[in-house]
């Protein structure tokens, strides 16, 4: 497919819909198909079947409409309204909403803060095309950016436009993209390889999901226009067991995409070829860094090893390999779609572009977000999310998962940055952002990391291995009021101890939680030790005699 | 050169293995294939027991002990039968918040199972999961492959219960 065809088939797709005289968009997001979405499509055909409404009304299922809090939604692009809380049994209701008043069913105020903070660019498909339909895709502006790539830009273009960009890596670490990209075009091999980093592993954190799920194509796009800057001709979709529909939709994508002839061989006519093979994962937390996720691509145990050298010299099968999150690579299209500096523009000065969180927890509501970097905590938490639920009060919010901390309210204030959440203990992540509130006891939300991280440690490095589990075993004594003042200092010391002699990033950052909950919840620590009481009365403090055990 | 080497006969003369060797084949009998094969096996028969990673070890030309390693190493397979319904748990973080243990405990109550673990008359297996990604709809579990949200102890026991005779597993 060229340009010309893309055109064309574009513009066939805008008339379509156009011609369609009504189109209800029903979000068929994990939130709103749990709360049956997908009977409430079925309801809504049969119902304009039977009115007689079957010509008019056209019912698609599209992507994460972003407020899973209040799902199913449904979207009217006739009147622009959108409907929330919309069961299947609400379906006449919605028909009705088409001719008349809408009745009986709620509106959903798309100017509350929740929409109208939030700045789309990965996201901006979302809940507008059907993830199963190319043309979809294509009518938003879908592969224009890698025609245009091929058509316009030599490969060392691409690298300079991403760096001129400025954005960073959305898997947490936040390294800059242009120079992994840059490094590997350097590198010398006869075979390259580009691997989507799709193994979602943090709890709490479902962007990626997301993003695989209602709009695969640009996943694909993204890891085509690397693939053509780093000079790969192959790449891998490493995605979790987890997410089966993540997986079909990116299958079905990949054999769309080549069916048109934006993958495969000779790509759009030109002499660039790629193909896109999709792994699957098998659980493991580990595999979320380079390393291990490379050992597991190949069909091994995925236990990380030593670096340098790094995967952008030595990779898959020793060859120069690159590895970006599935975030990152959806970021690539709109920026040399609207230019790099236009995406510079947005965020602050070392942090640039847009993040997509997950917003949970004790929180009104939860979902889906998309800022710009630099807004604060408490726009994200007050603004968009709605503040806590039953008049509760905010006692701190999660970011980074295991790999995290939890930050206190005297730093609601503070940007949202890649160097503002490391200063303050905790890391940007993948993106979930869990907010606690007062029925939270810190002691057990950082035993709940320390447990995760012992049970995902790959066991090959002994810091790691035996030093979660030694500070899981304190952080249980301290929340069954067993622990002496000792056993906290013995905490603190392999706090330091693993964090410094751990091979990856697992072992490297698992005390995160820990040192983060210490540094600015220490009186909840005391209390456990020294009153063998828990705060929040949430910990089960069965060593004190006395006291009836947590049910 | 693989292909003059003598083929290993598949375990049993169940059709399925075709399923198995087509997953082999298609990463041209590679040792690389290893976790994808897993998956095939896995997916076709429920779980991967000791015949199947012997064959799979001699397909592949890989050592029993690393067949066995990746196997044990991820979380995703099951080296035991799973019963005829499964019951995950997420775990994760905004699940755990919002009391999943109280689910898992619940259902450890009345079926008399924990984690991992499957009632004896093979009805009901109880798995627990890291998350799965539904986080908006916390706490959740899935049933049967359906995503159950925002559930107390007691909506998760009632639904296990009405997939139809899960109620005798009680017992």
């Amino acid at each position: 497919m060229n340009l010309e065809e893309l055109e064309s088939t574009a513009a066939h797709e805008r008339e379509l819909c156009a011609g369609q005289k009504c189109r209800l968009r029903v979000c068929t997001g994990t939130g709103c198909a749990s709360a049956g979405s997908d009977r409430l499509t079925q309801a809504l055909r049969e119902r304009a079947k039977e009115r007689g409404m079957e010509g008019e009304v056209t019912v698609t299922e599209v992507g994460c409409l972003g407020l899973c809090a209040e799902g199913p939604l449904v979207k009217v692009d006739a009147t622009d309204t959108l409907y929330q809380n919309v069961a299947p049994n609400l379906a006449d209701n919605v028909l009705d909403s088409l001719t008349g008043e809408a009745a009986g069913i709620t509106i959903c105020n798309e100017k509350q803060p929740f929409f109208a903070r939030q700045n789309r660019v990965v996201l901006e498909n979302a809940g507008h095309i059907e993830s199963d339909r190319i043309e979809s895709y294509i009518a938003r502006d879908g592969y224009r950016a890698l025609l245009h790539v091929l058509a316009e830009m030599s490969p060392a273009d691409v690298v300079a436009a991403i760096t001129q960009s400025g954005l960073r890596g959305r898997g947490g670490a936040g390294y800059p993209t242009g120079l992994k990209w840059s490094t590997v075009a350097k590198a010398n091999g006869p075979r390259k390889f580009v691997v989507c980093n799709g193994d979602e592993g943090d709890p709490g954190a479902f962007m990626d999901r997301s993003v695989m799920e209602d709009d695969p194509h640009r996943v694909l796009e993204g890891m085509a226009i690397a693939a053509y800057a780093v000079g790969a001709s192959h790449g891998y979709i490493y995605v979790r067991a987890e997410y089966p529909r993540a997986i079909k939709r990116l299958k079905t994508a990949i054999s769309r995409a080549e069916r048109q002839g934006l993958l495969g061989s000779s790509i759009a006519g030109t002499s660039f070829s790629f193909s896109i093979d999709l792994r699957v994962g098998a659980g493991a937390f580990v595999c979320g860094e380079e390393t291990a996720l490379i050992a597991s691509v190949q069909g091994n145990r995925g236990t990380p090893r030593p670096r340098p050298p790094y995967p952008a010299m030595s990779g898959l099968w020793g060859c120069p390999t690159l590895i970006n999150n599935v975030e990152t690579l959806g970021s690539i299209a709109p920026i040399i779609r609207c230019g790099a500096p236009w995406y510079a523009e947005i965020g602050t000065e070392k942090s640039h572009g847009t993040k997509v969180f997950c917003l949970t927890g004790a929180i009104k509501n939860t979902g889906l977000i998309e800022v710009p970097m630099g807004i604060t905590l408490r726009e994200i938490v007050f603004d968009i999310g709605g503040g806590i639920p039953n008049g509760g009060k905010f006692k701190a919010v999660q970011t980074g998962g295991p790999s995290g901390g939890c930050i206190p309210e005297q730093y609601l204030d503070m940007p949202v940055d890649y160097e503002s959440l490391r200063e303050v203990g905790s890391i940007m992540g993948s993106g979930g952002m869990i907010v606690m509130d007062e029925t939270s006891c810190m002691v057990d939300v950082a035993r709940f990391f320390m447990e995760f991280c012992m049970s995902e440690s790959c066991g090959k490095c002994i810091p790691c291995r035996v030093g979660t589990a030694e500070m899981y075993k304190l952080l249980t004594r301290i929340a069954t009021g067993a622990a002496t003042m000792n056993d906290l200092s013995k905490l603190e010391e392999l706090c330091s101890m693993v964090r410094e002699t751990s091979l990856c990033g697992l072992g490297q950052s698992a005390p995160n939680p820990v040192v983060s909950t210490l540094r600015y919840f220490r009186d909840e620590y005391l209390a456990h030790v020294q009153e063998r009481v828990c705060p929040a009365g949430v910990c089960p403090m069965t060593a004190r005699k006395g006291v009836a055990t947590h049910a | 050169m693989r292909d003059l080497l003598p083929k290993t006969a598949p375990p049993t003369a169940d059709k399925r293995w075709r399923i198995v060797d087509t997953a082999m084949k298609r990463n041209g009998y590679a040792p690389d294939g290893l976790i994808e094969t897993l998956h095939a096996i896995q997916e076709t028969f429920g779980y991967l027991d000791e015949p199947s990673m012997r064959y799979v070890a001699s397909s592949l030309r890989v050592p029993l002990s690393k067949v066995y390693g990746v196997a044990t190493f991820y979380h995703h397979f099951q080296l035991k039968p799973q019963g005829e319904h499964s019951c995950v748990v997420c775990l994760g973080t905004a699940c755990y918040i919002k009391g999943s243990s109280n689910l898992l405990e619940a259902v450890r109550t009345r079926f008399g199972i924990r984690s991992g673990e499957t009632t004896p008359n093979n009805k009901l297996s109880l798995l627990t999961a890291r998350c799965v990604g539904s986080c908006s709809l916390a706490p959740v579990s899935v049933l049967d492959g359906q995503t159950l949200p925002h559930l107390s102890p007691e909506e998760l026991v009632e639904a296990i219960c009405a997939l139809d005779d899960t109620e005798e597993a009680a017992q």
